[in-house]
């Protein structure tokens, strides 16, 4: 599935080069950039497949713990402590660019940011959503107005804090892409160190205090993770796209699976897949702003998730929820026939020429089916070969379709009986319950129902029970 | 640093912007929808770019329209995204807006030979310069007045607020803290939700054009959340964000133009200065809130 993804990837890529440039110079062009030719591209490429695995990373803890939007109230909250840092370091340094200060800044007020949403939330009866739009609006317009004094600031242009806003992916530098990487590896080696505690947290916070775990402490060091993708993302995608890059490849995962390992190696893939390919294509189309382009780029792996993703994808529940409703209709009608011939006579004989045909009317009576659907559900019946005949007058059951009636039958009323003497339902209830649970019993089951019946009430190995209540 | 009529406009304009972002803003924060707003400031570049690319004009009705289409759209991006794929809902819209606000960063840089938006101006706003862009020119009892655009444009939406508010306010109400017996009642959920979403699209555009998307997103939630501490009383609630929202407009012009003087320096970003006037207002409320305060609270606890 995934090799279907790559190759979807591709062919955006190839189609968008193609529009970009002549055919002439789209060959030199796109071989220098897939074979990382020239060095400025090799390191924007790495540079940003490397941030991509890492957001993927820190993004799934978020999306998990149903923080996504953390990461945004967290990049607007740098903010503030970028200027602080730039007014400080030109105040002792003389110069504002220096970039291990700026980011310094960038983590302590984004870190800060977090705590305060953290404290709003269990202090406060505002709630979380609105807790992160307090903290992502109010301190933004504190560096908003922090950035007004610096642009009267006299002393040093305002040149290094652009980049932080919008990003300045392909023009990184050396000393970017060792940020970056320290970065991605210190992520990655935390997601691995701490698979099993973060996993917990993520899952069971509660369960992970009662066993004594420090939960407070693995909460700050995963929203450190973050901080630390965060503000090393801002310089490279900018402060609005770095969001993207923690919430869409982690959502994107989660339609492939629902394992943890798995989704952490996925959304690490997907991030790093949309980073690399993200800024390839704006490497080709000169003019396209890369961290628009490696945010669409995730966007469009995402959509092609959300549709073709196997545990959460759109195709794949549809078809699931389709064969469940197949597999509760089929079940229905032939409970519905069993009951009908099970009128006519103590021990019913299901299949067979001499069993009378079932008419139409009888059936649509059982469940109100509309004559189109029943035609439908019994069509579906004949194909598997459950029903031998479906003309004009009736429908009579196969061999096969006779010993599926039974089975189906005792099932409804094993579970019926078992409300009945265990969770004291009325008899005039218990079918409706029934109803609701039949259709998912497993063989296993069905035996420990059994074996829990009383004695008087268990049937014949293959014998069918009496109905607890008069049928319909 | 003196007080100029130019001043007055600006907290004219600022009150009006507070005050129509808080009448939506209170439902928003009672939905549990704050970041929506964030969501939609972020996600109207698009819808700008459009508009402009196609039309060729910068007339404002235009870029008005498309704005607030990719607001509502955002919306309903969200809400698609979020049931198809049983995203959460905060995912599904950080999602969908940093989606849109890539695609309108690429419309930009594609026609940027053609098109005049600057990505610092959506930003962060220009409330200081608001009272240059006169619309009308009136002489009311021997008084000279020069009327601003963004007044203008702020005054008509919060009207239409104020009306929505008024004559829907049990309507909103019931939706706002039981879905399901507003369900009940015939009240269609899903067209009080997008009223609501149009609402906040209409007022961000409206908004952010004057003073920038990060007043907006102050604006839409701080004062209701603050004056969601003070009062338990929804009626109450919407007309103390109204006031609190008008407060902070004009406290915080007031503290960038004076504050700075103090100590020697120029005004400050009047816009960022009105943000962090809503937070002390949102943290004085937090503390002090005679019963969902903390030190109430803190009092109220057995130990004491």
């Amino acid at each position: 599935m995934r090799k279907g993804a790559g190759i979807l990837c591709v062919f955006l890529f190839l189609a968008t080069a193609a529009a970009e440039a002549s055919a002439d110079s789209w060959r030199d062009d796109f071989a220098s950039v897939v074979l990382l030719r020239d060095y400025n591209t090799r390191l924007v490429l790495v540079s940003t497949t490397l941030l991509g695995i890492a957001g993927g990373l820190a993004g799934s803890f978020l999306l998990l713990r149903k923080r996504s939007l953390m990461g945004d109230a967290l990049s607007h909250a740098t903010l503030p402590g970028i200027v602080l840092a730039f007014m400080f370091a030109v105040h002792f340094t003389g110069t504002g660019r220096s970039f291990a200060v700026l980011i310094t800044g960038a983590a302590v007020t984004g870190l800060l940011g977090c705590v305060v949403v953290l404290l709003i939330r269990s202090l406060t009866r505002v709630k979380d959503d609105a807790a992160m739009g307090i903290v992502l609006s109010v301190f933004y317009g504190a560096g908003v107005v922090l950035l007004s004094i610096v642009q009267h600031m006299p002393e040093a242009g305002t040149a290094g804090l652009e980049s932080f806003l919008y990003g300045k992916t392909a023009s990184m530098v050396r000393a970017d892409f060792y940020l970056v990487s320290g970065a991605a590896v210190i992520s990655l080696i935390a997601s691995l160190a701490l698979f099993k505690e973060f996993r917990l947290l993520c899952f069971d916070e509660g369960y992970a205090r009662s066993m004594g775990w420090p939960t407070h402490a693995l909460d700050v060091l995963m929203l450190l993770l973050v901080t630390l993708v965060t503000v090393v993302g801002l310089q490279a995608v900018g402060v609005v796209l770095i969001i993207a890059f923690l919430i869409i490849p982690a959502a994107s995962a989660r339609m492939w699976t629902s394992r943890f390992g798995w989704m952490l190696a996925l959304a690490a893939g997907f991030g790093g897949a949309s980073g690399w390919l993200g800024a390839g294509l704006s490497a080709l189309a000169p003019g396209l702003p890369a961290g628009a382009v490696i945010v669409l780029t995730a966007a469009a792996l995402f959509v092609l998730s959300l549709l073709a993703g196997p545990d959460r994808g759109v195709i794949a529940r549809t078809v699931r929820a389709r064969a469940l409703k197949r597999r509760v209709e089929r079940q229905h009608l032939l409970r519905g026939i069993y009951e009908v011939l099970e009128e006519s006579g103590p021990a019913p004989h299901l299949a067979g020429d001499s069993v009378p045909l079932i008419p139409w009317a009888v059936l649509e009576r059982k469940r109100s089916w509309s004559p189109r659907e029943l035609r439908g559900v019994v069509r579906r019946a004949y194909r598997r070969g459950l029903v031998e005949t479906m003309d004009r007058d009736g429908v009579r059951l196969t061999d096969a379709g006779a010993r599926a009636a039974a089975r189906v039958t005792r099932n409804h009323r094993l579970w019926e009986i078992y409300l009945v003497e265990y969770a004291d339902i009325a008899p005039t209830h218990v079918d409706r319950d029934a109803d609701a649970v039949e259709h998912i019993l497993g063989a296993g089951l069905i035996r420990r129902l059994e074996a829990s019946l009383p004695v008087a009430a268990r049937p014949a190995a293959d014998g069918v029970p009496a109905s607890p209540h008069p049928i319909r | 640093m003196e007080w100029y009529v130019f001043d007055t406009w600006i907290v004219a304009v600022g009150a009006l912007c507070a005050a129509a972002c808080a009448l939506a803003g209170s439902f928003l924060v009672l939905r549990r929808m704050s970041m929506m707003g964030d969501a939609i400031s972020h996600a109207v570049l698009p819808g700008l770019a459009v508009a402009f690319l196609l039309t060729g004009s910068r007339t404002s009705v235009v870029m008005f329209i498309g704005a607030a289409a990719t607001g509502v759209l955002t919306a309903v991006f969200t809400q698609w995204v979020s049931r198809l794929g049983n995203v959460e809902r905060g995912a599904s819209m950080g999602i969908v807006f940093t989606t849109l606000f890539a695609l309108g960063l690429l419309l930009i840089a594609r026609g940027a030979e053609r098109v005049d938006l600057d990505p610092g101006c959506v930003l962060f706003g220009a409330i200081e310069l608001t009272p240059l862009d006169v619309v009308a020119d009136w002489t009311v009892f021997g008084v000279h007045l020069e009327i601003p655009r963004a007044f203008v444009v702020l005054g008509v939406v919060f009207l239409l607020n104020l009306a929505v508010v008024v004559f829907l306010f049990k309507e909103l109400r019931i939706s706002a803290f039981d879905p399901a017996l507003a369900t009940t009642l015939g009240l269609h959920a899903g067209f009080m939700h997008y009223l609501l979403m149009t609402m906040v699209a209409v007022t961000t555009v409206a908004a952010f054009e004057a003073v920038g998307s990060i007043l907006v997103i102050a604006m839409l939630i701080v004062p209701p959340a603050a004056a969601h501490l003070l009062t338990d009383r929804l009626g109450t609630m919407v007309v103390l964000s109204v006031v609190l929202g008008v407060f902070c407009a004009a406290g915080g012009h007031a503290a960038a133009v004076f504050l700075p003087a103090l100590t020697g320096h120029d005004a400050v970003s009047t816009s960022g200065m009105m943000a962090v006037a809503a937070g002390i207002l949102f943290f004085a409320a937090a503390l002090f809130a005679p019963r969902h305060g903390i030190l109430a609270k803190g009092r109220r606890s057995p130990r004491g």
